[in-house]
């Protein structure tokens, strides 16, 4: 709530283009509306949370931008342009990178597998240049967790802070723009969050966008600029979290109910 | 996270014994060094029992061992494919009658359609014959992967029917006769004196393979260096070399060691105007084609495996399916890929069998599927996916050939024989479970 320097930070930014702007995305799954018109945008160099209960629609919405799902409807925008996000190559191509809840390892892999999936480094014959991939991995894993030396080990037999390094490693190491985190600290001990929360406030000052989902109000409000709350696949209101309190929050998490510091979204109670 | 690391990596380095400290040198998995002793305890535990009830100990024979290598060709050929699969999390139950479809076509081209094209004795028919089996092959395995990939039918289930089907297929096809004889030339493929290459190639093959040995290790060592990765010690290095290629040496050295027998040499004596010597004339074998067809098949599998893109998402798939869909990878055309690797590989076997057979028995490969998928889950495939290799797998298939051949030798019947061939499955696996579970 003493975020002071960063809301004004976000503030003077807002003057420009978002980095990131979904307009009124709809997305249903078997008639159930998942996301219901719901608009949400990001700036450079800004964390927006995105809360809700389970079932809100918050991992449905960012799996939007990720390309995991295809909309229904709704425009997404980056830089103001309009782009089209089909699948997980587009939007990686778009510089968005998400960290998935459960990470998405491939855990019989070792690090440097994991961190190239999809994107192999090949040597001059077109095979797997696993040196080079290797060389990299060291490279990055050393600049976010400097004790790690596990690089010849499958990631099930790591920590979960050291695959929870891998997973990020992976996102950052391609030149990432937007970074998604859905509850990147949910199986992480207290040292471990600490030094996510150290990683995330360093990105964003490498003018890194972050959208983080997250259920830890705490962690929220100690690292986002802004709050957009979800409930029942719709957006209820976004707010700086420097000019709300944690009840003003839950109650729009729970019941709906917009704080006057609060633009209302279409899932917001009625007055 | 560096008091984690500390806990979990000293106290193994304290109790570490100079055998242990070995394996970590030579980075050598100790998997592998658990088989090659299996291995060896299973030879020379028959021999011993040979000399024991029969008084002669037949197993570590040239002629024995030599006999074992053609046996095991067609089932490990196989069984590379299948770790692919397995390793997928799928299961390939149709390889058996895919092979026994693919040898009746075969057999029919060559013995029934192809005459009609070609004068009889052209090697044309032989090599069309050849070459379309093993693209019907491929097209049948791409069949069952397409079905796997995008109808949602589970693979036990389209390879069950396929089982089914293809054995069907082949019974139509060959209107329930056995297809003879086949070329004389392609029949070579098989094996025997004729189909073997003889000392001087058999050393050619060894000496370009430790060639190769020495190679990939300095290849290795270049590569590691380019970006200044610790390296193994030079000393271990060498002793891998060395270890290797008295391995490879060793087997040429056994497969030059197996004569031709009498008949045969004086058969060639006769038709190639020899007279034979009082002494005898002693003309080696050499590796026998079928061998060869393994040893390649199992390193161009082995290739793929480690060093494709492919090879790196078929792992990559078995470990973590959605993770691999949300790296946008078409994990769809790896499953048909695979599939279609498995049925191109039957059909290699079916060259192989037929060949052998000189021959197309419409019973070819039955059970066939059981003994591959038995090989590979011997050779440390794990069927929840994610693990194996192809060495395992040719090695999991010779384990199984010595048993077998080495209780027939010691005059076990065949229901004796399947007795202990299950309980060796199961007991491979369960032993495998244990290591996976002390190693974590």
């Amino acid at each position: 709530m003493t975020n002071t320097s960063n809301s004004v930070a976000a503030a003077d930014q807002k003057a420009g283009t978002p980095l990131v702007e979904m307009r009124e995305i709809s997305i249903a799954f078997g008639g159930i509306k998942a996301v219901d018109h719901a608009t949400i945008d990001l700036y450079p160099g800004e964390v927006v949370g995105l809360l809700g209960h389970n079932g809100a629609g918050k991992t449905t919405l960012i799996k939007v931008l990720s390309g995991a799902y295809q909309r229904d409807a709704g425009s997404i925008h980056i830089n103001g342009e309009q782009v089209d996000i089909n699948n997980p190559r587009d939007a990686k191509a778009q510089g968005i990178e998400t960290i998935y809840q459960n990470l998405a390892l491939a855990d019989n892999l070792d690090a440097a597998a994991n961190l190239y999936i999809g994107r192999e480094l090949k040597t001059k014959f077109g095979t797997l240049d696993d040196v080079a991939m290797e060389a990299a991995t060291r490279g990055v894993m050393g600049r976010l967790n400097p004790n790690f030396r596990r690089f010849k080990e499958p990631v099930k037999a790591l920590s979960g802070g050291q695959r929870q390094s891998v997973a990020i490693a992976r996102a950052i190491n391609f030149n990432a723009r937007i970074l998604i985190m859905d509850e990147p600290t949910a199986a992480l001990g207290p040292a471990e969050t600490a030094q996510v929360g150290e990683l995330i406030k360093q990105l964003k000052s490498e003018g890194i966008g972050i959208f983080l989902i997250s259920h830890d109000l705490h962690d929220v409000f100690d690292l986002a600029d802004r709050v957009t709350v979800m409930k029942n696949g719709r957006v209820v209101g976004t707010v700086k979290t420097s000019e709300v309190t944690h009840d003003e929050v839950l109650g729009m998490i729970i019941a709906g109910k917009c704080p006057p510091s609060a633009i209302p979204g279409p899932g917001a109670l009625a007055h | 996270m560096s008091a984690e690391a500390s806990t979990s990596q000293n106290p193994a380095r304290e109790v570490e014994g100079p055998f242990r400290r070995l394996l970590r040198a030579t980075e050598v998995d100790t998997r592998v060094v658990g088989m090659v002793i299996a291995l060896a305890v299973i030879w020379v535990g028959f021999d011993i029992a040979g000399k024991l009830i029969t008084g002669n100990g037949l197993f570590l024979t040239p002629r024995n061992l030599w006999n074992l290598l053609v046996q095991t060709s067609s089932i490990s050929v196989m069984a590379t494919g299948m770790v692919l699969i397995i390793v997928m999390r799928h299961i390939d139950l149709s390889v058996g009658s895919v092979l026994g479809f693919i040898a009746v076509v075969i057999a029919y081209l060559q013995v029934y359609f192809l005459p009609h094209f070609f004068v009889a004795g052209s090697p044309w028919i032989w090599i069309i014959a050849m070459i379309a089996g093993l693209i019907i092959g491929s097209i049948i395995g791409a069949i069952h992967g397409a079905l796997v990939a995008y109808t949602g039918i589970p693979s036990f289930i389209v390879t069950l029917s396929g089982l089914m089907f293809w054995r069907g297929a082949a019974f139509q096809i060959a209107s329930g006769e056995t297809i003879a004889p086949l070329d004389p030339t392609y029949a070579l493929i098989g094996g025997g004196p004729y189909g073997s290459i003889g000392a001087f190639w058999s050393w050619v093959v060894g000496i370009v393979a430790c060639v190769g040995v020495v190679w990939g290790l300095r290849n290795g060592r270049v590569q590691r260096n380019r970006f200044h990765f610790p390296l193994r010690p030079i000393w271990a290095e060498i002793l891998v070399g060395v270890v290797m290629c008295a391995a490879i040496i060793g087997t040429v050295m056994l497969v030059n060691s197996y004569y031709w027998p009498r008949g045969v040499i004086n058969q060639y004596a006769a038709a190639h105007n020899i007279t034979v010597p009082p002494e005898g004339l002693f003309i080696a074998h050499g590796f026998a084609m079928p061998v060869l067809i393994a040893l390649a098949v199992g390193l161009i599998m082995t290739f793929v495996t480690n060093r494709t893109l492919f090879g790196r998402y078929v792992y990559a798939i078995g470990g973590n399916p959605e993770a691999v869909e949300l790296a946008g990878i078409n994990t769809k055309k790896i499953t048909i890929m695979a599939f279609t690797i498995m049925g191109l590989l039957a059909a290699v076997s079916a060259v192989v069998a037929t060949a052998r057979l000189n021959a197309a028995a419409i019973a070819l490969g039955t059970t066939d599927e059981l003994y591959v998928i038995a090989a590979t889950v011997i050779g440390g495939t794990s069927l929840a996916g994610g693990t194996g290799t192809v060495f395992g797998a040719i090695f999991g298939a010779l384990i199984m050939w010595s048993i077998q051949t080495g209780m027939t030798l010691l005059g076990f019947d065949t229901p004796v024989l399947q007795m202990t061939l299950g309980v060796v499955l199961s007991f491979a696996v369960w032993l495998d479970h244990v290591y996976r579970r002390r190693m974590k």
